[in-house]
């Protein structure tokens, strides 16, 4: 017997409940995200804020808490994103279609794609990771003290990613797979929970819009603007 | 249009295991007035009188009601024509010297018997698993006695012109039939004969799309452009609603 709950979990709208509702974490941990980052471009003071910021984050235990259950979060996402998409394949038999069209009726043609997207973005955050934040972990950055603290100098570290062009475009290209993501996983994580609404899905799908082309473009100003101030 | 000539790609299969493979057939004498079907009524007899097999594909009622009729013309479930079934479909949609491709559905859940005609028992267990009412409703002036406003029973009306062609299953990149069983859940729903046993009715349901095999309801909406009646996205809101209140919700716990 199993129980009512992991019955739910399992059914087709239960996983699909779990993608909207990490999903929607993840968006929401993006605006903070951005908002934290904004300080490498926004004060000019050879980092300090963005280093004093960068170790509040990593010390106050409520944030290290909620970071905990991020790093979870992300990978419930995509692990049932990449089990949903692997099945939903194997859901149409051994013979696919000779003749493909893709006509939809409301939702945009990211919604075809959404694990492609997602597995893109996997890659991205995966080296992203290694690259930041396993550095910071490993004690790989060098330190600097500000009023007799010594911090962690993850600006410096983050400056000489950001001299190479490679790494710079490929943030942004990271950034154009996010806002797909979005443009379709804004608006789809509603309707996965039942709210389908006419007085509040056009204003869902608007919001939606605006969110995921402010917020990717917003990421990738950081690296476009680092590059261009150290030429 | 007298004398249309078509050059028609058709799947031909024996049975649910042999291979199937594609086989061209030219033809001539496609009258544009003719619908889909008559054109490959046609086609058959001409095969018939050559002593070859006609090609099997399902039909009943020809005017778009009874969901029987299902064939993936040049990729779209029931022709490029949106909110037609492939019976209510003509020839005069189509160009003189076209090449037509038609396909069966396809999904796991829906086995192909032959050619073009696929096994939708699926839909059936589906609708055995709740998609009925087993309260006594009365006889039809009991139903002119329970009030409902004239909006919402239009709303369940909506959902119930659903035929269970399964187009939704065919149209889906995931094969899932979240429209079907949408439709199925929202309509009774809405109706207060239909609420007596909603709870219990969707865990079932779902239940029972989860065993045969469809995928999962990506939002992607094809079901909805696919599907001859119309049927809206926002019924599968209303089963998500309705499952996740049943579920998490109520006491109940079915199957
Ligand atoms: C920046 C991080 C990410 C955010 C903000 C995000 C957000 C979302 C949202 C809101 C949805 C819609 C959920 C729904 O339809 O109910 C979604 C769907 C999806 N995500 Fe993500 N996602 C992210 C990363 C990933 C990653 C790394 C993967 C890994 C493969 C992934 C795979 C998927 C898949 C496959 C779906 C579609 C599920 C379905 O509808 O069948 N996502 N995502
Ligand atoms: S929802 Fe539309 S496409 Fe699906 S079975 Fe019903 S009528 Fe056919
Ligand atoms: S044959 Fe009845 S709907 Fe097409």
């Amino acid at each position: 017997m199993t129980s009512w709950f992991a019955k739910f979990l399992t059914s087709s709208i239960g996983k699909k409940v779990i993608m909207s509702l990490t999903g929607l974490f993840l968006i929401s941990f993006l605006l903070v995200h951005l908002l934290g980052n904004l300080q490498l471009i926004l004060a000019q003071d050879q980092g300090q804020t963005f280093n004093e910021y960068a170790y509040f984050m990593t010390h106050n235990p409520v944030i290290k808490f909620l970071s905990y259950g991020l790093y979870a979060f992300i990978l419930i996402h995509a692990i049932q994103g990449l089990l949903l998409a692997y099945n939903n394949r194997k859901a149409r038999g051994d013979q696919r279609y000779a003749v493909k069209v893709d006509r939809t009726a409301g939702a945009s043609k990211s919604s075809i794609y959404m694990g492609s997207l997602g597995t893109v973005i996997l890659i991205f955050i995966v080296i992203h990771m290694a690259q930041f934040w396993l550095q910071m972990k490993l004690g790989n950055t060098e330190m600097v003290v500000y009023d007799e603290e010594p911090v962690k100098d993850l600006y410096t570290l983050v400056a000489a990613v950001y001299q190479n062009i490679g790494f710079v475009i490929f943030y942004v290209v990271a950034m154009i797979f996010i806002a797909f993501h979005l443009w379709h996983g804004f608006q789809s994580a509603w309707q996965t929970l039942g709210l389908n609404h006419k007085k509040y899905t056009p204003l869902i799908k608007a919001v939606g819009y605006v969110y995921s082309v402010l917020i990717p473009l917003g990421f990738a100003a950081i690296p476009v603007i680092m590059f261009l101030r150290q030429q | 249009m007298e004398n249309m000539k078509l050059k028609l790609r058709i799947w031909r299969q024996g049975g649910k295991y042999p291979k199937g493979q594609f086989v061209e057939y030219p033809l001539d004498g496609v009258n544009d007035h003719m619908s889909f079907l008559e054109m490959l009524d046609v086609l058959n007899e001409k095969l018939i009188s050559q002593k070859e097999d006609p090609i099997a594909f399902e039909h009943d009622c020809r005017e778009g009601i009874c969901g029987t009729c299902s064939l993936v013309i040049n990729g779209y479930p029931h022709g490029p024509m949106q909110q037609t079934t492939a019976c209510q479909l003509h020839m005069r949609n189509f160009r003189d010297g076209e090449t037509i491709t038609i396909e069966p559905w396809r999904s796991r859940a829906f086995p192909i018997v032959k050619d073009l005609v696929v096994n939708r028992d699926a839909f059936d267990r589906i609708i055995q698993a709740g998609g009925y009412i087993s309260i006594d409703t009365g006889q039809a002036q009991d139903g002119n006695a329970i009030p409902i406003e004239k909006d919402q029973a239009s709303h369940a009306f909506d959902a119930a012109t659903c035929i269970g062609c399964g187009a939704c299953v065919a149209a889906c990149p995931n094969a899932s039939a979240m429209l079907f069983l949408g439709a199925k859940v929202s309509h009774l729903a809405q109706v207060p004969q239909g609420k007596v046993e909603a709870e219990t009715r969707v865990q079932r349901m779902v239940h029972q799309h989860d065993v045969e095999g469809f995928g999962q309801c990506s939002n992607i909406t094809a079901c909805e452009a696919e599907c001859p009646k119309g049927i809206s996205v926002e019924h599968i809101a209303r089963l998500n609603r309705q499952y996740i209140a049943s579920t998490i919700g109520s006491e109940k716990v079915a199957n």
